[in-house]
């Protein structure tokens, strides 16, 4: 088979063929596109503002490392005025962990940028190693899910941050959106699918996602042949059983039809509540350790709470469960 | 047989002993979804639907063939030829 040229120079090889649009594009082509993607959707999308302090979601794995290399070349390319900060989330799971962070820290010294490490055992006294041993394997993905939450909100806090850029990107979106909508959540339906999250709330800090529309195909493309330096593994205590079927739903159907990626996050847009039946939660501050809730007790502390007393997580913990983890 | 090089990363490379890049003599005149089938069988200790079902690669595990995206070089139905490099890239792992 004779080597394809590139649909948009029409000079070089082609090396990929772009999931989103189907065009067959050389490496260079494709460099441009993908940062010109995330571009346009920080500009569209309203995603920051000169002069803020952006806390990067930086977890070692090829979504955070590809989101600290590309904000990194857009702020200073764009001049977006941005001032940078990683912020890693140290969970406590040895052999797992462990290696994600030496990743952190070596894109750290390479991008030449601060790096706060806030840990669960500093935060809430207990590692997911120690959780795990006192619950079993079960439900500690709900502890995780809650503890990281948080955990990112107080490193993000520490360094003065006004926003947290995570890189959930478009696979993870329309995986989430399908897990609300076969739970019937209707408020995090539309809430998942937004680029901007948190900042109507008041307490929490807004939460940004540049990789909104980026394919996940892309990243890793991107990342292989930059040769971007992160770290792949499973984590060992989760099984995940529910975003599992609904990732593999959309590997599938991405195989299918690629773009009914980016077409699931379209739809979940276009989903509107009726704001007579709609009832705005009011938060206030969690009497213990005063992060923001709607109860007496913020979730972390519930589960905290419950780990010191030997007793099931109540209501407000049981509900997190249903909703799953990573607040995606 | 003909000789290849293969590529294993994202986590796949768990799968083969840890091994991130491997010279192999595999069987001539293989198709990559020959390839794919003989990888499972002789390659892979455990765990193979990480891998692919048969010779259908698992969704969300990416291909290269001498760097490029296999989408461009008919899939499955690639002929392999000495000397080739073939990625298998997993996107599913964390990150």
């Amino acid at each position: 088979m004779a080597p394809k040229l590139c649909v948009l120079c029409a000079a070089s090889r082609a090396c990929l063929r772009r999931p989103k649009t189907s065009e067959a594009i050389c490496k260079e082509c494709f460099y441009s596109a993908f940062e010109d993607e995330i571009h346009e959707t920080i500009v569209n999308e309203n995603l920051f503002k000169p002069g803020e302090k952006i806390a990067v979601g930086a977890s070692g794995g090829k979504d955070s490392t590809v989101l600290v290399h590309v904000l990194k070349l857009l702020n200073e390319r764009y001049e977006y005025g941005l001032d940078l900060f990683l912020v890693s989330v140290d969970e406590g799971i040895k052999g797992y962990r462990d290696d994600s962070l030496d990743a952190v820290k070596r894109n750290q010294q390479e991008y030449e940028l601060p790096l706060k490490i806030v840990s669960y055992s500093e935060l809430y006294g207990w590692t997911m190693d120690q959780i795990v041993e006192k619950i079993g394997k079960k439900s500690n993905c709900t502890y995780c899910g809650v503890f990281r939450r948080q955990a990112l909100d107080r490193g993000a806090e520490y360094v003065g941050a006004d926003k947290i850029a995570t890189g959930h990107n478009a696979d993870d979106i329309a995986e989430t959106v399908i897990m609300n909508f076969l739970r019937g959540d209707f408020p995090r339906l539309i809430r998942c699918s937004e680029a901007i999250t948190g900042d109507s709330v008041g307490d929490s800090l807004p939460r940004v996602k540049p990789f909104k529309y980026t394919y996940e195909k892309e990243i890793v493309l991107y990342a292989h042949y930059k040769s971007l330096d992160y770290f792949a593994t499973e984590c060992i205590y989760s099984p995940e059983a529910f975003r599992g079927h609904a990732r593999q739903f959309i590997k599938d159907i991405e195989v299918a039809r690629a773009r009914s990626i980016v077409d699931t996050i379209r739809s979940a847009e276009k989903f509107r509540t009726d704001p007579r039946t709609s009832s705005e939660q009011t938060l206030g501050a969690c009497v213990n350790c005063g992060y923001m809730t709607s109860q007496k007790l913020c979730k972390a502390c519930l589960l905290k709470q419950s780990l010191e007393s030997d007793q099931k997580p109540d209501q407000g913990a049981s509900q997190t469960k249903e909703r799953g983890y990573h607040g995606r | 047989m003909t000789s290849v090089v293969l590529e294993f990363s994202g986590g796949l490379e768990l799968l083969v002993d840890g091994k991130k890049r491997l010279e192999q003599e595999v069987p001539d005149k293989l198709t990559l979804g020959g390839l794919i089938g003989w990888i499972r069988s002789n390659l892979i200790k455990e765990r193979h639907e990480l891998f692919s079902q048969g010779q259908r690669i698992r969704p969300g595990v990416l291909v290269l063939i001498n760097d490029v995206d296999w989408e461009l070089e008919g899939k499955e139905t690639y002929n392999l030829s000495s000397g080739d490099c073939i990625s298998f890239i997993s996107t599913l792992h964390g990150g």
